[in-house]
C-alpha cells in the first residue's frame, strides 16, 4: 500500500471542506480587505510626503512592518482556529470512528489534515502577502529590501502554528488547545522582542530569554524573519540618524533575518512536532 | 501495535474472527476481560451484552482502534489491528457521523476511496449501496439534513461498499424504526446468502434471536456463553391443548415434569423427548383428549437474562411462546 495516497485523500478532504464551509471566500474576503486598506493608507502618506529619504523610508516601512505584524497575527490566529478543531473534536462525534476502521493509519489522518490546512494558509499568506507588498509599492513608492522573502516568512509562521495547534488537537480540548497556542505566540512574540532589547544592551540574560523561546516555539524567528525583509536596507538605517542597526533592535517592529540554523530548527520543530502528534494519536482511544 | 501492517496473507481459511484472552483496561476499570471466541466465516454472529458489558471496546479492538492491554487475536486471517485486512472488512459504529457538508454520495464516495475500490467501480457500489438502504432518494442531499435513522442507513450502506467479507455492525438498528429493523434483517439475511461474515453487536435480543446463526453473550468483559441459538436455549418441554375430565391432566403432575396451567394450554416443563408419547398416551388412557402438542423452547431473552442472573419480568410464564416457534432459525 502506498503510504502517500491516504494522506493525499484526506488532504483533498479538508481543501474541499474549506471550499464547501467557504472559509477560502472568507479568507478572499479579507485580502481583499486588507490590500485596499494598505493602498488607501500609503496612498495618504505619500500625498503627504514623497517617501524618497532615509527617514521617510523608515517611516513608511514601520508602517508596513505593523501592517505585516496585523496580517501575521490574522495568519496566526486563522492557523490556530483551523487546526486546534482538527483531529479532536471529529474523534469525540464520532467522525473518524468509520474513517480509521479503512485502510489507513492514523498519521496519515494527521498529516492529510496538516498538508490540507497548510495549503491554505500557504496559499493565502502568499497570495495576500504580495497582493499588499504590490499595493504598498504602487501607493508610495516604497519597496522594502527583500519584498519577495517577506510572505513565505509569514507562511512558514503560520505552518509552525497549525503545527502546534494540530499536535494539541491530538490529545486536548479545541477551546484548550487553541488558547495554548495563541499564549505561546503571544510569549514567544514578547520573548523576540525582549531578546531584541538584549541584543541592543548587551544583555546575556535577556539575549537568553530570546534564544530559548525559539527554541521552544519558532515562529518568532520567522516573524523576525518577515520583519526584517520589510525594512529599508542598512544603509538606509545608517543615514536614518537614529543610530546604529543594532539600537533599531529596540523597536518591538523590528527584525532579523533567521540564520541558516534558525530556518533549519523550524524544519526540524515542525517534523519533530508532527512527530509527536502522530505518536501522541496512534495512543489515543478512539 | 493497532496498526500493524503484517499483511492480511492467509486470510481466504480458518474463522474470520479468532481471539485470544483479549483483555482491556482503562485504568482500574476493566473494560473487557479474557475475551476468546471464533466466529466461523459465512456466519451471522451476535455479540450480545448488556450496556457497559464490553461489546463496543470488543469490537473497537478487532477492528485496531483500540489496542488491547493483553491477548492476541486474528481477524480475515491477519493479526488484530493490521492495517490491509481493514480493506476487506465493513464496520458501522455504534456512534456513526458522517461529513454533515457532504451529500450522502460524497460520503460513499470517500469510503470507496479510503477502501481502495477500483474507480470504475464506484458509481456502481454506490448506486447499489444506497438502493439497499433506501437511500436513493436523498443521495444528493448533505447529510446534516438526514434524520438519525437515515444517518444510519448511510453508515450501512458505508460498510456494504465493496462487498465486503466481514462486516461489523454496532448497533445497526438503534435508530431505526420497525420498518427499517425489518429492511436490516433483510440485508443481513442477503448478506449471509452471500457468504459475507456478519458480527452484529446488539443488545436487541429478539432481532438477534431472528437473525444470527451463533452468538456470544458477553457480561463485565467476559464470554458468559457462546454457540448456535439451539444450543443456548435449551429445550424446555411441551404444551398441551388437552380437554376432557380434570383427572386426566391431574394424574400426569411429577411422573413427566412439572405440570403447569398456560391460559387453555397445559404446560409440561422439563420433560425428555422419548416420554412424550408416553404423556400422550397417559392422558389419553384417562379419558382426556389431545388437540395439540407443541414443544417449548426457552426464548433467547430467557437465556439471556438467566445468564447474567437477572429474573425476566414474566418468569415462570411460557408466554413467550414465542419460544414455542422455530426460535432457533432466521425469517
Amino acid at each position: 500500500m502506498s503510504g502517500a495516497r491516504p494522506i493525499l485523500i484526506v488532504a483533498r478532504l479538508t481543501l474541499r471542506e474549506a471550499f464547501r464551509r467557504r472559509v477560502l471566500w472568507a479568507l478572499v474576503g479579507l485580502t481583499i480587505l486588507i490590500v485596499a486598506l494598505t493602498w488607501w493608507a500609503f496612498s495618504r502618506i505619500a500625498e503627504v510626503t514623497p517617501v524618497t529619504g532615509p527617514v521617510e523610508m523608515l517611516g513608511v516601512s514601520q508602517i508596513l512592518v505593523m501592517l505585516a505584524f496585523m496580517f501575521s497575527f490574522v495568519l496566526a490566529m486563522t492557523a490556530v482556529f483551523a487546526g486546534s478543531p482538527a483531529i479532536g473534536p471529529d474523534i469525540e462525534n464520532g467522525l473518524l470512528l468509520a474513517v480509521l476502521a479503512r485502510p489507513i493509519r492514523r498519521v496519515d489522518v494527521l498529516l492529510g489534515r496538516w498538508l490540507g490546512l497548510a495549503v491554505v494558509l500557504v496559499a493565502y499568506a502568499l497570495v495576500a502577502g504580495y497582493l499588499e507588498l504590490a499595493a504598498a509599492d504602487l501607493a508610495s513608492g516604497y519597496l522594502p529590501s527583500d519584498p519577495l522573502l517577506a510572505p513565505p516568512y509569514l507562511a512558514a509562521e503560520s505552518l509552525v502554528l497549525l503545527t502546534l495547534a494540530i499536535v494539541f488537537s491530538t490529545r486536548i480540548t479545541s477551546v484548550a488547545g487553541g488558547a495554548i497556542a495563541v499564549v505561546g505566540y503571544g510569549l514567544v512574540w514578547m520573548a523576540g522582542v525582549a531578546g531584541g532589547i538584549g541584543e541592543a544592551f548587551n544583555s546575556d540574560v535577556l539575549r537568553g530569554a530570546g534564544v530559548v523561546s525559539r527554541l521552544i516555539l519558532p515562529s518568532n524567528v520567522l516573524w523576525q524573519g518577515a520583519a526584517a525583509a520589510l525594512t529599508p536596507s542598512e544603509d538606509v538605517l545608517n543615514n536614518s540618524h537614529l543610530g546604529s542597526p543594532a539600537l533599531y533592535r529596540f523597536s518591538p517592529f523590528s527584525g532579523v533575518a533567521p540564520s541558516a540554523f534558525w530556518l533549519a530548527w523550524c524544519v526540524v520543530w515542525i517534523v519533530g512536532m508532527l512527530a509527536l502528534g502522530a505518536w501522541l494519536l496512534r495512543r489515543r482511544e478512539v | 501495535m493497532h496498526e500493524s501492517a503484517a499483511g492480511a496473507g492467509g486470510g481466504a481459511t480458518g474463522p474470520a474472527i479468532e481471539t485470544h484472552e483479549l483483555r482491556k483496561q482503562f485504568g482500574r476499570i476493566v473494560a473487557v476481560d479474557s475475551l476468546s471466541m471464533t466466529v466461523p466465516r459465512g456466519e451471522v454472529f451476535g455479540f450480545l451484552g448488556p450496556n457497559g458489558a464490553g461489546k463496543t471496546t470488543s469490537v473497537k479492538m478487532l477492528l485496531g482502534l483500540s489496542a488491547p492491554t493483553s491477548g492476541s487475536g486474528n481477524v480475515l486471517g491477519a493479526p488484530l489491528g493490521d492495517v490491509h485486512a481493514r480493506r476487506r472488512i465493513g464496520y458501522l459504529p455504534e456512534l456513526f457521523r458522517y461529513q454533515g457538508w457532504m451529500t450522502g454520495r460524497e460520503v460513499l464516495a470517500l469510503h470507496c476511496e479510503l477502501a481502495r475500490l477500483a474507480k470504475s467501480d464506484w458509481g456502481r457500489e454506490i448506486d447499489d449501496a444506497l438502493s439497499l438502504v433506501g437511500l436513493a432518494d436523498r443521495a444528493d442531499d448533505r447529510t446534516q439534513t438526514f434524520s438519525k435513522g437515515m444517518q444510519q442507513r448511510l453508515g450501512l450502506g458505508v460498510a456494504l461498499l465493496g462487498g465486503p467479507d466481514l462486516v461489523i455492525l454496532d448497533e445497526p438498528t438503534s435508530a431505526l424504526d420497525p420498518v427499517g429493523r425489518q429492511d436490516v434483517r433483510h440485508i443481513l439475511s442477503g448478506l449471509r446468502e452471500r457468504g459475507t461474515t456478519v458480527f452484529l453487536n446488539s443488545h436487541l435480543l429478539t432481532e438477534v434471536e431472528r437473525v444470527c446463526d451463533r452468538v456470544a453473550v458477553v457480561d463485565r468483559g467476559r464470554v458468559v456463553a457462546q454457540g448456535s441459538i439451539a444450543e443456548l436455549t435449551a429445550e424446555r418441554g411441551v404444551r398441551l391443548r388437552v380437554t376432557g375430565p380434570a383427572e386426566a391432566t391431574a394424574a400426569i403432575d411429577g411422573r413427566f415434569g412439572r405440570v403447569r396451567a398456560d391460559g387453555a394450554w397445559l404446560a409440561v416443563d422439563g420433560i425428555a423427548d422419548a416420554d412424550v408419547p408416553a404423556l400422550v398416551a397417559a392422558i389419553v388412557a384417562r379419558g382426556g383428549e389431545i388437540h395439540a402438542v407443541v414443544p417449548t423452547r426457552e426464548s433467547l431473552e430467557e437465556r439471556f437474562m438467566s445468564l447474567l442472573g437477572v429474573a425476566p419480568d414474566d418468569a415462570g410464564s411460557i408466554g413467550g411462546v414465542g419460544g414455542a416457534g422455530p426460535v432457533g432459525g432466521a425469517e
